[in-house]
C-alpha cells in the first residue's frame, strides 16, 4: 500500500463530533443507543477502518455519514460540508458500497455499473466508457453480460464494488467489501483502492470485522464497541498495547485432560470455543504451558496448538471490548 | 465583570464575557467541491432502461401469467355475457385488457418496492445524487410500458370472442400509459409505505383483486355502494374510456373526459409515490 498523505497535507476528509443515535424501542421498552457520543477524524487519502463486532454500532455510524440516517445529536462534516444539515450532499461526495445488492440484482454487471454511473451524473457515453474501464480493471469482462443474481456471492460483491467506482468520488465508504470473495477478487479490490489513492488521493472508509484484513490494509483504525470509539490508532499502535503478550491456542481431540494440573489451572482462564481453548499470557508462562501440554497425558489429548504474536483482536479484548465475534 | 479568555490562538484579540453566546466551533474548511446532481430526465431514462432490461430477464413469465389470467376471464365471462354491441361485452373486454396493467403496474410494482425497502436496496438509490421523481417515474414507466403487449393481445382476443370492432384499438396507446401511471403510482406508494414486505404484497394483491372485480364486471349491474368504490379506483376511468370506443359511434368527448380524469389521477398517484419514496429513504 502506498503512503497516506500526512495530516495537513490534504486536509480532513471526515470530521464527526459527539454523534448520538438511539433507536426507539418497542412499546414500553427502552430504546437502544447505537451510537453514544462518537468523535472521529479521517484524514484525506487514508484508508480508515471501523472495526468492531456485529451490533457495535458501525453500520449506524456509516448510515449517518452517508446521509441515510439522521443523528439525534452531533455533527458530521465531509470535506467541510455539513451532512447533518444537508444529508443530500453525502451522495455528491462519496460512493457507498452497502451490504445489499437487491437494487442491482437483476441487471447485468455492465448495465449495473453503467446505470449507477449515470445516476451519479455522468452522460450516457461517459458512464458506458467508465463502466467498461472499471470492469476491465477488476477482471469482470467474462461475466459483464450476466445478471448479478446469477453470480456467486463473491462475484456479485465485486460487481457491486465496480458499480461503486463508476463516477469518481473523493471518498469511498465500503461496508465489508470483500465478504465471500476469493483471494484473486480481494486482490483486485485492494489494487483498485490503492490505485485511486495514489492517483487521485481518494479516501477510503472501510467497515470490517475481519482483523486480518484490518491489519493488512488499514492506515488507521477506530475500534468501536457498544456505540463508542474505544481506541483509534494505527494497527501497529493498537497492537503495541498488548506487546509482550502472546496468544496460545490449544485444540483438544475430545475432552480436555482436566487431570493434568496445568490444564486444570487453564480451565478457568481460557476462552473456550468448542474444543478450542485460547489464552493470552506472557511469553514465559506460555513456554511453560506449551511444555506442560506437549508431554504425557496432555499431549495424547492434544490435537493441535499454535503460539502467536498478538493480533488486533487481542488488542480489542485488552481495550475492554466485551463482545466476541471479530472474524479471524 | 468576570471575563474569560476564548480558547485557541486568538486569545489576545477576543475577550468573551459570561453573558456572551458560546463561541461556535469553526466549521472545517471546504476541501472538495460537491459533484453535480444527476439531471431529472437523463436519470429517469437511465432508470427506465435498466428496469426494462431487468423486466426482460425476470418479468416475462409473469407477463404471460398476467395475460393468461385476463384471457381466462374473457373465456369465463363469454359463458355469461352475450357477444355483440352491448355494455356488458364492452365492459368485460375493456376491463380484462386493463387488468393486465393492474397486475403488473400495481401488484408487481408494490411487491418490487416493498422488497427493495425491506432488503435495504433503497439505500443504493438514496446514496446516489438522483431525484426521487427520476427513480419512481422511471420504474413506473418501465412497468407500465411492459404491459402494453399483454393488454393488446387481451383486447384483440376479447374483440374476437365478443364480436366487437377492432377499429379503435389504438385508444389503448393512451389508456395503457395513463391507467399505467395511475396504477403504478398507487402500487409504488403501497410498496414504499407498507411497514412490512408482506403487507406491501398484500396491498398489491388486494388492489389487483379490486381492479379485477370492479373493472371487469359491468358497472350497471353492481350495487350502488360498490359503484362508488368503483369510481374511486384509478383504473376505472381507463376501462370506461376504452369501453366507450366499442360502440358504433363513440362519444369522443366522454372518452377524452375519462382520459383527462385518468391523467389527473395518474399525476396525483405518482406525486404520492414520489413523496412515499422520499419518506422511505429519509
Amino acid at each position: 500500500m502506498s503512503e497516506a498523505p500526512q495530516d495537513g497535507d490534504g486536509g480532513q476528509c471526515c470530521t464527526v463530533r459527539g454523534l448520538v443515535k438511539t433507536y426507539r424501542g418497542a412499546r414500553g421498552t427502552d430504546g437502544v443507543r447505537a451510537n453514544d457520543g462518537i468523535d472521529l477524524d479521517v484524514r484525506r487519502g487514508e484508508i480508515f477502518g471501523l472495526l468492531g463486532p456485529n451490533g457495535a454500532g458501525k453500520s449506524t455510524l456509516v448510515r449517518q455519514l452517508t446521509g441515510l440516517l439522521r443523528p439525534d445529536r452531533g455533527s458530521v462534516h465531509l470535506f467541510g460540508h455539513d451532512v447533518v444539515a444537508h444529508p443530500e450532499y453525502a451522495a455528491r461526495l462519496l460512493a457507498y458500497l452497502g451490504q445489499e445488492s437487491s437494487a442491482l440484482d437483476e441487471l447485468t454487471v455492465a448495465l449495473a455499473a453503467e446505470t449507477t454511473g449515470r445516476l451519479r451524473g455522468l452522460s450516457r457515453s461517459g458512464a458506458r466508457a467508465e463502466a467498461a474501464e472499471v470492469i476491465t480493471e477488476l477482471g469482470l469482462e467474462g461475466i459483464a453480460a450476466r445478471p448479478l443474481a446469477k453470480l456467486s456471492g463473491g462475484q456479485r460483491r465485486l460487481a457491486c464494488f465496480a458499480a461503486a467506482l463508476v463516477g469518481e468520488r473523493p471518498l469511498l465508504v465500503l461496508d465489508e467489501p470483500t465478504t465471500g470473495m476469493d483471494p484473486v477478487a480481494r486482490r483486485a479490490v485492494w489494487s483498485a483502492v490503492d490505485r485511486r489513492r495514489a492517483e487521485r488521493g481518494t479516501t477510503v472508509l472501510l467497515v470490517t470485522h475481519n482483523v486480518i484484513e484490518a491489519e493488512t490494509v488499514l492506515d488507521r483504525v477506530a475500534v468501536i464497541d457498544e456505540g463508542r470509539v474505544i481506541a483509534c490508532d494505527t494497527p501497529g499502535g493498537l497492537k503495541a498495547l498488548v506487546d509482550g503478550d502472546v496468544r496460545l491456542d490449544l485444540v483438544w481431540r475430545d475432552e480436555a485432560p482436566i487431570g493434568v494440573p496445568a490444564v486444570a489451572e487453564l480451565a478457568d482462564r481460557a476462552e473456550r470455543t468448542g474444543r478450542r481453548w485460547t489464552v493470552r499470557t506472557t511469553p514465559e508462562q506460555a513456554r511453560e504451558l506449551v511444555a506442560a501440554v506437549t508431554s504425557g497425558p496432555a499431549l495424547a489429548a492434544l490435537d493441535d496448538f499454535t503460539l502467536a504474536t498478538p493480533s488486533l483482536e487481542d488488542a480489542y479484548l485488552k481495550l475492554g471490548g466485551r463482545h466476541q465475534g471479530l472474524a479471524r | 465583570m468576570t471575563t474569560l479568555s476564548a480558547p485557541g490562538p486568538d486569545t489576545t484579540e477576543k475577550r468573551v464575557t459570561l453573558l456572551d453566546a458560546p463561541v461556535p466551533a469553526a466549521a472545517p474548511a471546504i476541501s472538495a467541491p460537491l459533484a453535480p446532481q444527476a439531471r431529472l430526465l437523463p436519470a429517469l431514462e437511465a432508470v427506465y432502461r435498466a428496469q426494462l432490461a431487468r423486466a426482460r430477464v425476470s418479468r416475462i413469465p409473469l407477463l404471460f401469467v398476467a395475460t393468461f389470467q385476463s384471457l381466462g376471464i374473457l373465456v369465463m365471462m363469454r359463458g355469461v355475457v352475450d357477444p355483440g354491441d352491448n355494455p356488458s361485452a364492452h365492459a368485460v373486454v375493456a376491463g380484462s385488457s386493463v387488468l393486465v396493467v393492474a397486475f403488473v403496474a400495481l401488484n408487481l410494482l408494490a411487491q418490487y418496492f416493498g422488497r427493495l425497502r425491506a432488503t435495504g436496496g433503497l439505500d443504493h438509490y438514496a446514496t446516489l445524487p438522483v431525484r426521487p421523481a427520476s427513480v419512481v417515474l422511471g420504474t413506473a414507466a418501465a412497468y407500465a410500458s411492459f404491459t402494453l403487449p399483454g393488454a393488446v393481445v387481451t383486447a384483440v382476443a376479447g374483440c374476437w370472442l365478443f364480436a366487437l370492432p377492432l377499429a379503435h384499438l389504438w385508444v389503448l396507446l393512451a389508456v395503457v400509459p395513463l391507467a399505467g401511471a395511475a396504477l403504478s403510482g398507487l402500487g409504488a406508494a403501497c410498496g414504499l409505505l407498507a411497514p412490512r414486505q408482506e403487507i406491501a404484497t398484500l396491498l398489491g394483491q388486494l388492489g389487483m383483486s379490486a381492479a379485477l372485480l370492479l373493472g371487469v364486471l359491468p358497472a350497471g349491474r353492481l350495487p350502488v355502494p360498490i359503484q362508488w368504490l368503483r369510481d374511486l379506483l384509478p383504473s376505472t376511468y381507463g376501462v370506461d374510456a376504452f369501453a366507450r370506443t366499442f360502440t358504433a359511434r363513440p362519444d369522443w368527448a366522454a372518452v377524452t373526459g375519462d382520459l383527462a380524469v385518468c391523467t389527473a389521477v395518474g399525476l396525483a398517484s405518482l406525486t404520492l409515490a414520489t413523496w412515499s419514496y422520499r419518506r422511505a429513504t429519509r
